[in-house]
């Protein structure tokens, strides 16, 4: 057995009889599908604010999630509790979603085949509590010392581990061991004319070795000093459309919003995403080509196995500018006849799995980063940003600047305050003229949002030029 | 069809009895101080897509969570497990992680004489809200799709109608000798109509009502209908070109630019030089017409409590008055930083120390109505739906995605999307010049329809 599965059968006392039981019960009212979702979740928080630790939290949340599919239906129950008859109780309540002669769920179960993603020698959720805030201090003294306008710092470490087991009534049985860490540094900086922040971090899923020989804590914090300093002298960003180069890396929360979401299946099937039927048009510029890979070793956005028990793959979305596939769960493969690519995913035990994606990226182009900044007659050079957000239905996408800076005659010049950019998901990308050969993933912050339900995921692009994007600023 | 909710939930253990146990054990283990929250709660969805039931979910969960004190050292711990040996665990947890935090000289609970409960019948919580048969529930959530599909030909699709009924039991007790709770219940009807017009285009938009009881949910067919109205009227949104132009924000979007004043007056930035309002208290940064309030007091209310997260009572404060910054909205610990007294507003989940949340958080209205304001603008925008988080508090810039209807001569024109709205927030508060008299509730913050002048629109 595997240490998940120990956890589950042996401090659970839950055996594989047990599990046929379950669904059995969950099957019982007629049900096509059924399967449960264990999880067993740790997590950690220390914090740093004006130098000294003042916050520091350890929880953990188990809990089981009974699902039947019947249809286009989904009936779900969950408990916290792991007793036999509660999570039975909640397998009654998810059957009533059928109507039917009950059925049963196959014999056996047959372990999935699963990556081996998390390349760590012991999770940091293991390791020594005194370790993680060194690594939080670290930060905060870095911050301070980059330059003596930093006035506030306030340092995180987090990190988690959730185990989890997936059954259904189709044989699946899956489990997997998530471990999760974030380090981030928010600064303020002053001087006798304004205030700014900055905020930097990442992390993945890694251990806390990570932290001390890939990407220290004094990375992040100097980052984040750095963008705050620059912020303080930062002039009103232009309005209107112009040219827009956005940098390597978290840039790329650009395909995230852009197309991502509205290739996520359920929009699809149901005929509400603006990309609807339009697999085999062309969605983006030949230089364009997007994939979602949930099988990056370490990545936030990675994980071995989906939330209902598949592997998770490396999945075409855009081939040179031509629209290849949707992001498909169970549920919508069944009904779409697609494959299902392993993007079924969700929050908690509390929810129900849905399309989502994981680390979405941009591949390589030719160019190189400067002479697509050279290229530039006016318009604005983006290389961090906050958040966005999409109306899959109407296409419309915005995503907001915290650094920026202008670029005149081909050169970067005054650094602009923070600004919406907003575009157009289905022709968005077909204005894509220049592709760097920079590819960067972001750094492991990213976390996405759909329906009240939160997953980590990643993004990425090379530099990349759009030739119009209107610009959210307030000088003309 | 689901069984009862009720048969989901526990009520075989006193939460009361538990809280205070618990605390009891923190101190007995060498804890100076310490709270702990019980939360449990039941919840019942139903999504109803093209006239189908497409999602059913019922089911409970509680969490117990604990903060300890060692001298001013301070640590938490959570858990959804009640067994006792969890509850050790948790205990012992907690102990271990002060010993590692800092002496934080503002760390505590608040003074006794500041712990208290209100008074009277608040009526948060209705048992009606479970009265309905679970036929009669997805019944609701058809209605409110079906009435949007009836309203107008143009609606062609949905992402559905959906109803939803939850009960939430909280517990607080300290070591003060605190203990509280209190029940809430909520529910709500949701239409999410798409509207398609004849080129194939199509646009999304929602309506919905939430109540704390049955009885004061609007109907299903009022929603629906009133969501089909807002999809409509955006088919054939265009863009346009860049201008500065007057801008009316409808009530939602209102809410949520309001929403940002709230985080930006809230101790935590303030103490932090985190927010454009940072040492601004007594100063004018408003318009003379303009008075924001939170209240936590107000019975039914969707922001109101008994007592905040830290056991204080909610009470009533006005924040900005006439214009002048009047006060902040402060937990114990802020206020300490601060050198102020609590506004009851702390905000407690079962991680980690306690933050800020709104009562009742609103914006006094004004005399015109909805239309008399858009009446009065020769040329500008009517934004109806936000797009993105914009929003830098520490600045006041402002920069957010928008759709919404022109404005010309007085009266709505057509639809305008993938534009933006930017300016800052320190300017906006100054330049708002008409507030209109339409405040209604659907949430814990609310604003009427609010006229802002000098911003920024950013299209072509």
């Amino acid at each position: 057995m595997t240490q998940n599965q120990i956890l589950f059968f042996q401090k659970f006392g839950i055996t594989p009889n047990d599990l046929q039981r379950y669904l059995g019960e969950a099957l019982s009212a007629g049900g096509e599908y059924a399967d449960l979702y264990f999880e067993y979740l740790t997590s950690t928080s220390i914090s740093v604010d004006e130098g000294i630790v003042k916050s520091a939290s350890q929880g953990i949340s188990a809990g089981c999630g009974v699902r039947v599919l019947s249809g286009e239906r989904t009936g779900y129950a969950y408990t916290d509790d792991l007793a036999p008859e509660k999570i039975l109780r909640a397998a009654r309540t998810a059957a009533l979603i059928a109507r039917g002669p009950g059925q049963q769920p196959i014999e056996g179960f047959k372990n999935a085949e699963a990556h081996q993603l998390y390349q760590i020698s012991s999770p940091s959720a293991d390791a020594d509590i005194a370790a993680k805030l060194e690594l939080v201090m670290r930060a905060d003294r870095a911050a301070r010392a980059y330059d003596p306008r930093i006035v506030q710092v306030r340092g995180v470490y987090a990190d988690e581990l959730r185990q989890i087991l997936v059954v259904g009534s189709d044989g699946t049985f899956a489990s997997d061991i998530q471990p999760m860490a974030r380090c981030s540094v928010v600064c303020i900086a002053k001087n006798d004319k304004s205030t700014a922040k900055g905020q930097a971090g990442g992390g993945g899923r890694v251990g806390l070795e990570f932290f001390e020989a890939e990407k220290t804590p004094e990375y992040f914090a100097q980052d984040a000093a750095r963008q705050a300093i620059i912020q303080l002298d930062a002039r009103e960003a232009p309005a209107g459309e112009m040219e827009v180069v956005l940098g390597p890396g978290w840039p790329g929360i650009l395909l995230h919003e852009a197309i991502g979401h509205g290739l996520e299946a359920d929009f699809n099937r149901k005929g509400t995403s603006a990309f609807a039927g339009l697999i085999g048009k062309r969605v983006a510029s030949d230089k364009c080509t997007v994939v979602d890979n949930g099988t990056l070793p370490s990545r936030r956005g990675s994980i071995n196995v989906d939330d209902e028990g598949a592997p998770t793959q490396n999945t075409v979305l855009i081939e040179k500018g031509i629209l290849k596939a949707y992001l498909s769960d169970k549920l919508s493969s069944k009904l779409m006849g697609l494959p299902d690519t392993g993007n079924g995913r969700r929050e908690s035990y509390e929810h129900i799995p849905m399309p989502r994606m994981t680390n979405t990226y941009m591949l390589a182009g030719e160019e190189a980063p400067e002479d697509i900044i050279r290229s530039v007659k006016r318009g604005v050079y983006a290389v961090n940003f906050g958040g966005g957000q999409v109306d899959i239905t109407s296409g419309k996408f915005v995503f907001s600047a915290s650094e920026a800076y202008m670029v005149e005659d081909g050169k970067v010049t005054a650094p602009l305050k923070n600004c919406s950019l907003i575009g157009n998901g289905p022709d968005a990308l077909t204005k894509v003229s220049m592709v760097g050969n920079d590819l960067q993933l972001d750094e492991g912050v990213g976390t996405c949002g759909k329906d009240g339900q939160s997953v980590p995921v990643g993004v990425g692009i090379p530099t990349l030029k759009l030739d119009k994007m209107t610009v959210g600023g307030t000088a003309s | 069809m689901p069984a009862n909710i009720e048969i989901l939930s526990s009520t075989d253990i006193d939460l009361r009895e538990l809280a205070a146990d618990v605390v009891a054990r923190a101190i007995k283990g060498g804890a100076t101080a310490a709270d702990a929250v019980v939360r449990e709660g039941t919840e019942f969805s139903t999504v109803v897509r093209m006239g189908e039931v497409e999602t059913l979910k019922e089911a409970g969960s509680r969490g117990i969570g604990l903060r300890v004190f060692l001298g001013k050292r301070v640590a938490s711990t959570y858990s959804s497990d009640f067994s006792n040996e969890a509850l050790e665990h948790l205990v012992r947890g907690a102990l271990d992680l002060a010993k590692i935090t800092s002496e934080d000289p503002c760390a505590g609970l608040p003074d006794s004489a500041e712990l208290g409960s209100l008074p009277g019948e608040l009526k948060l919580y209705h048992e009606d809200v479970y009265s309905l048969p679970p036929e009669q529930r997805i019944e609701y959530a058809k209605r409110a799709e079906k009435a949007a599909f009836d309203a107008d030909p143009r609606i062609k699709n949905s992402e559905g109608g959906a109803f939803d009924a939850s009960i939430g039991r909280r517990v607080l007790a300290n070591s003060l000798g605190f203990v509280g709770d209190y029940q809430r219940s909520y529910c709500s009807i949701l239409s999410v109509p798409i509207a398609q017009d004849e080129n194939g285009a199509m646009q999304r938009d929602f309506w919905f009502s939430a109540a704390r009881s049955l009885a004061r949910l609007e109907s299903p067919e009022s929603v629906g209908r009133e969501a089909a109205r807002r999809a409509v009227r955006r088919l054939g949104a265009r863009k346009i070109p860049s201008t500065k132009v007057p801008i009316v924000f409808d009530r939602t979007v209102a809410a949520s630019v309001l929403g940002n004043i709230f985080d930006a007056a809230c101790g935590d930035l303030i103490y932090r030089q985190s927010s454009f309002l940072a040492d601004k208290l007594g100063e004018k940064i408003a318009g003379e017409h303009v008075t924001i309030i939170d209240d936590g007091t107000m019975p039914g209310g969707f922001g109101t409590t008994p007592f905040d997260g830290e056991g204080v009572p909610r009470r009533k404060t006005i924040v900005v008055e006439n214009g002048v910054l009047k006060s902040y909205l402060l937990n114990t610990y802020t206020a300490r930083k601060l050198g102020l007294t609590t506004t009851g507003n702390a905000s407690r989940g079962l991680a980690g120390n306690p933050g800020l949340s709104e009562g009742n958080f609103f914006l006094q209205p004004g005399n015109h109505s909805q239309q008399q304001i858009i009446a009065g603008v020769k040329r500008g925008f009517f934004v109806t739906e936000f797009l993105g988080m914009g929003v830098n508090l520490v600045t006041g810039d402002f920069s957010r995605g928008a759709s919404g209807l022109w404005i010309e001569d007085g009266e709505l024109k057509f639809a305008v999307e993938e534009v933006t709205v930017a300016g800052n927030l320190k300017d906006m508060l100054n330049n708002i010049s008409e507030i209109g008299s339409d405040l209604e509730f659907r949430s814990s913050t609310a604003c009427p329809t609010l006229r802002i002048d000098g911003m920024t629109l950013a299209g072509e």
